[in-house]
């Protein structure tokens, strides 16, 4: 099978928007992140796949933005320091690190193409048959709630000491 | 080569990116930043693989778990960060030695 076209496009713009990334500062970088949500829910779609693109449309380039946006502006830290390690080195890692799954996967993907097999509708998958990851994200979503308001909480009484000593 | 190598390998130089991203870098942000350029990846490669055998509903159904994790991870990991700037006055994660303040 031929790659097409349109594919190709989407995958190389999904790569630049990836090293536009990492290169920007933060606020910068939010904004990329924005654009590589954008392209990957339109690959998402590509590949037969648009609820899931539709949410990751919604979520990665909305929410996830928002907030980023929101933290950066609370945090007010657009400093880009030097790297821990050395960059060859971590080069050197990313090289032998994808290289590795290259080497893992890519021989075993021309075999997967024969395995099509029927299946339920998306919403027998989500409701019925993957219950369980439901109803594990609704408390990972009530945990991370429950989370967040803790760390403000926490933040409140930490202020609450200077207002009172400031009299 | 097929296009679902093509596909992979690049899934695969996204990965590398998000990961040389979390190597590399030290702005808190950032990291949460290439956290999330990797779960892309790995959703891609869920989707992308899903579709090739014929069950991407099956595929759709464990990326949306992913998805909300991933987002909640993020929301909490800023809220920490938000704090971390608070208390440190800095967001450098080299210099996060130590557990109290």
């Amino acid at each position: 099978m031929n790659m097409p076209f349109l594919d190709g496009v989407l995958f190389i713009g999904l790569i630049f928007s990836a090293i536009m990334t990492i290169r920007s500062r933060p606020l910068t970088a939010a904004l990329w992140l924005a654009a590589l949500s954008a392209v990957t829910a339109l690959l998402l779609y590509r590949f037969g796949a648009p609820e899931v693109a539709v949410i990751e449309l919604s979520v990665g380039a909305g929410l996830i933005t928002v907030l980023l946006a929101f933290a950066i502006s609370m945090a007010e830290d657009e400093s880009m320091p030097a790297s821990i390690i050395p960059r060859p080195l971590a080069w050197l890692l990313i090289f032998v690190a994808c290289g590795l799954l290259l080497w893992l996967i890519l021989p075993q993907l021309p075999g997967m193409e024969t395995l099509a097999a029927a299946e339920a509708p998306f919403i027998i998958q989500v409701w019925e048959n993957r219950l369980l990851d439901l109803m594990v994200q609704i408390a990972i979503i009530i945990s991370g709630v429950m989370g967040v308001l803790s760390l403000l909480g926490e933040s409140r009484q930490a202020a609450k000491p200077q207002t009172e000593a400031q009299p | 080569m097929t296009f679902l190598q093509v596909a992979f390998i690049g899934i695969i130089a996204l990965l590398g990116v998000g990961l040389y991203a979390l190597l590399a870098g030290r702005n808190l942000i950032k990291a949460i930043i290439a956290l999330q350029i990797m779960t892309k990846a790995a959703i891609l490669a869920l989707i992308v693989a899903g579709d090739a055998v014929g069950r991407v509903n099956l595929a759709q159904s464990i990326a949306l778990t992913v998805i909300v994790v991933d987002t909640i991870v993020a929301v909490l990991a800023l809220a920490l960060v938000v704090q971390i700037k608070r208390r440190t006055g800095h967001l450098d994660a080299a210099q996060l030695t130590r557990l109290q303040h």
